[in-house]
C-alpha cells in the first residue's frame, strides 16, 4: 500500500467489501434453510419456570395473553406464542386474548384461525378462548384493568357485550387472572405489565420477546418476572419441551427449531468474520509498526 | 453513474418475469409481498427507487392501519359509545343500549384541543391537552418505576452471599450471587466519579468496566440474533411461501 506496495490478503480481508458479507450471511441463512438442518436443544432454568407453571395449573385456569407486537417482529414471536397457546389448549386452560398494540388484534385473529381452530376444534369461543381485541392506552389501559377491567372492555372484539360472555362472568380485574403472558418486543410490553400489573397485583408475569428486547429484561427474573422467552432461542426451546412432553405436537409446525439450524450457522460465519476481521487488524498494525521502525 | 438506468430496467425486467410466472403459481398477494421484501432488501446493494418505494408504502400502510384501528377499537366504543350509545348501535350493538356517560365529554374535548396543533393561529390551545398527558404519564410512572423498578431491583440485588441448602453449601448459587453482587457494586464505582479511580477504586472501577462490557457483549449478541432471525424470517417466506423450494 505504502510506497505502491501490493496489498497483502490480510490488508485486503480488512478492506472487504460490505457487500461480500451479506452474500456469505444469506448463504448462511439460505442453505440451512433450503436442506433442512436442525440441532437439539435443552431447556434452559429461565423458559422451564413458564413452562413448569403452566403445567401446574389446574383444569380450567385463567391465562391471559396480551399480543404486544406487529408484523415486523412475528418471525421471532410468533413461534412463542403459538408454542404457549397450543400448550395452554393442551392443558385444557381458559384463554383471554388481548393486545395493547393496534398490529396485534389481527395478529390475535391469525393465531386464533391458525392453532385454536385447526389443532383444537373442541375449544368453544366464550368458554375455553375469548378475544378482547386491541384497547389504546398503553399503561395506563393496564392501570386500569388491574382494578376493574369492565371499565375497558365494554365488548370483545365482536361486538359482543362483555357481561353475555360466560367466561368473563367470574372476572373483574387482573388480579383474577392465574398468569398474564405478554408477547411483543417494544413499548408498551413486558416491562409496563411487570410495573403496572405484576409487582403491584402480585399476579405472576410470564414472557417472551424479541433478541433486542431480553438483555433489558433479564434482571427482572426471577423475582419480578416468572420467566422469559429470548428471541427465537427460547422459543426452540420451548417448542423442544413441548414436544418431549407432549409427542403429538411433533407433527405439527414448530418454526422455533426450523430457525435455530440458519441461526447456528449464520452465528459462526459472523464469528468467522469478526476473528479474521480482528486477525487482519493486528497483523497490519504490527506491520505498520515495523515499518515504522518502533516494537 | 451513467450505468444506472440499466440497472433499474434489468431489475424491473426481471421482476416483472418473476411477477409473472409466479401469479399463474402462486398467489397475487405473497408475489407482491415477495416483490416488497426484495425492494427493501435492494438496499443492501445501494439506495434505488425499489427500496424507496417499498418503504414509503410500509409506513403509509401502518399509519392508516393504526388510524383506522384506533377509530374503530378506540373512538366508537370507548367515546362515542360513552357520550352517545344509540350513535353506534349499526358498529357495536351490543352497547347501544346502556346510560350515557357524559364525564366522557372531559376527554373528548381534551381530543379536540390537541388537534389545535394544526392550526396556524392557535396552535397554543394544544399545550394544555399536552400538559394534561405528560402530567398525568409521569405521575403515573413515576409512582411504578420508583416502586417496581428502583426499589424492586435493590430487593433483588440484596440476596445472601453464602447459600446453605438443606445444611450445605450451595454452590452454583452462592457464586451467582457473588457474581450479580460484585458485578452491581464494581460496576456503580465505575459510574462514581467525584473521586479519582485509583488503588482498589481504580481496580473496581476496572472490574466495573469488564463487567459492561460483558453486558454491551451480550446485548450485542442478541441483537444480531434478532437481526438473523427475522431475515431467517423472510427467507422462509420467499423459499417457501413464494418459490416453493422448502418443503
Amino acid at each position: 500500500m505504502a510506497n505502491g506496495e501490493r496489498p497483502t490478503f490480510l490488508e485486503r480481508v480488512q478492506a472487504i467489501d460490505r457487500r461480500i458479507i451479506f452474500l456469505f450471511v444469506a448463504l448462511a441463512v439460505s442453505l440451512p434453510l433450503v436442506f433442512h438442518v436442525i440441532f437439539p436443544e435443552k431447556i434452559s432454568p429461565i423458559v422451564s419456570s413458564m413452562f413448569d407453571r403452566i403445567e401446574s395449573l389446574p383444569e380450567g385456569s385463567r391465562v391471559l395473553i396480551s399480543f404486544d407486537y406487529s408484523p415486523s417482529t412475528v418471525p421471532e414471536v410468533q413461534p412463542m406464542v403459538d408454542a404457549v397457546v397450543r400448550h395452554c389448549a393442551a392443558r385444557k386452560q381458559k384463554l383471554y386474548l388481548m393486545a395493547l398494540w393496534a398490529t396485534g388484534q389481527n395478529i390475535t385473529d391469525e393465531t386464533i384461525h391458525r392453532v385454536i381452530e385447526k389443532e383444537f376444534p373442541e375449544y368453544r369461543y366464550g368458554e375455553d378462548y375469548l378475544n378482547l381485541g386491541y384497547k389504546s392506552g398503553n399503561q395506563g389501559l393496564i392501570n386500569v384493568i388491574l382494578t376493574d377491567m369492565k371499565k375497558m372492555y365494554t365488548t370483545d372484539v365482536h361486538g359482543t357485550a362483555i357481561d353475555s360472555i360466560p367466561m368473563m362472568a367470574q372476572i373483574r380485574n387482573l388480579r383474577n387472572f392465574d398468569i398474564i403472558f405478554t408477547f411483543g418486543g417494544g413499548f408498551p410490553g413486558t416491562k409496563e405489565w411487570v410495573l403496572f400489573a405484576g409487582d403491584p397485583g402480585k399476579i405472576p408475569v410470564a414472557s417472551g420477546v424479541t433478541a433486542v428486547q431480553a438483555p433489558l429484561l433479564y434482571p427482572y427474573y426471577p423475582s419480578q418476572l416468572l420467566g422469559l422467552m429470548g428471541g427465537i432461542k427460547g422459543a426452540a426451546e420451548y417448542e423442544y419441551e413441548l414436544i418431549r412432553r407432549y409427542p403429538r405436537f411433533a407433527n405439527v409446525a414448530h418454526p422455533g427449531i426450523d430457525m435455530m439450524g440458519p441461526q447456528a450457522v449464520a452465528h459462526l460465519v459472523i464469528m468467522l468474520f469478526i476473528v479474521i476481521g480482528n486477525i487482519a487488524y493486528f497483523a497490519g498494525r504490527r506491520r505498520e509498526a515495523k515499518r515504522q521502525g518502533t516494537p | 453513474m451513467e450505468r444506472r438506468p440499466i440497472w433499474y430496467l434489468v431489475g424491473l425486467i426481471a421482476v416483472i418475469l418473476a411477477f409473472a410466472v409466479s401469479t399463474t403459481l402462486r398467489g397475487f398477494y405473497i408475489t407482491l409481498g415477495s416483490f416488497l421484501t426484495l425492494s427493501i432488501l435492494s438496499f443492501l446493494y445501494k439506495d434505488n427507487i425499489f427500496y424507496k418505494a417499498a418503504e414509503h408504502l410500509f409506513v403509509g400502510v401502518s399509519a392508516g392501519y393504526w388510524m383506522v384501528m384506533g377509530f374503530w377499537s378506540v373512538l366508537i366504543p370507548n367515546l362515542i359509545g360513552k357520550l352517545h350509545p344509540p350513535l353506534v348501535r349499526p358498529f357495536v350493538p351490543a352497547i347501544a343500549d346502556q346510560p350515557p356517560s357524559y364525564w366522557y365529554f372531559i376527554p373528548a374535548v381534551l381530543g379536540l384541543m390537541l388537534l389545535w396543533r394544526l392550526s396556524p393561529k392557535w396552535p397554543w390551545i394544544s399545550r394544555w391537552a399536552l400538559a394534561f398527558i405528560v402530567g398525568t404519564t409521569a405521575g403515573l410512572n413515576f409512582i411504578r418505576y420508583m416502586a417496581s423498578d428502583l426499589l424492586g431491583q435493590i430487593n433483588s440485588t440484596m440476596v445472601p452471599l453464602v447459600v446453605i441448602e438443606g445444611g450445605a453449601l450451595d454452590t452454583l448459587t452462592s457464586m451467582s450471587n457473588i457474581v450479580i453482587f460484585l458485578g452491581v457494586f464494581c460496576g456503580l464505582i465505575y459510574f462514581f466519579f467525584s473521586k479519582e479511580h485509583k488503588g482498589a477504586f481504580g481496580v473496581g472501577s476496572r472490574i466495573g468496566i469488564w463487567i459492561l462490557m460483558v453486558t454491551f457483549g451480550a446485548g450485542f449478541g442478541y441483537t444480531v440474533m434478532a437481526r438473523i432471525s427475522l431475515l431467517v424470517g423472510r427467507f422462509q417466506f420467499l423459499l417457501g411461501d413464494w418459490l416453493g423450494i422448502l418443503s
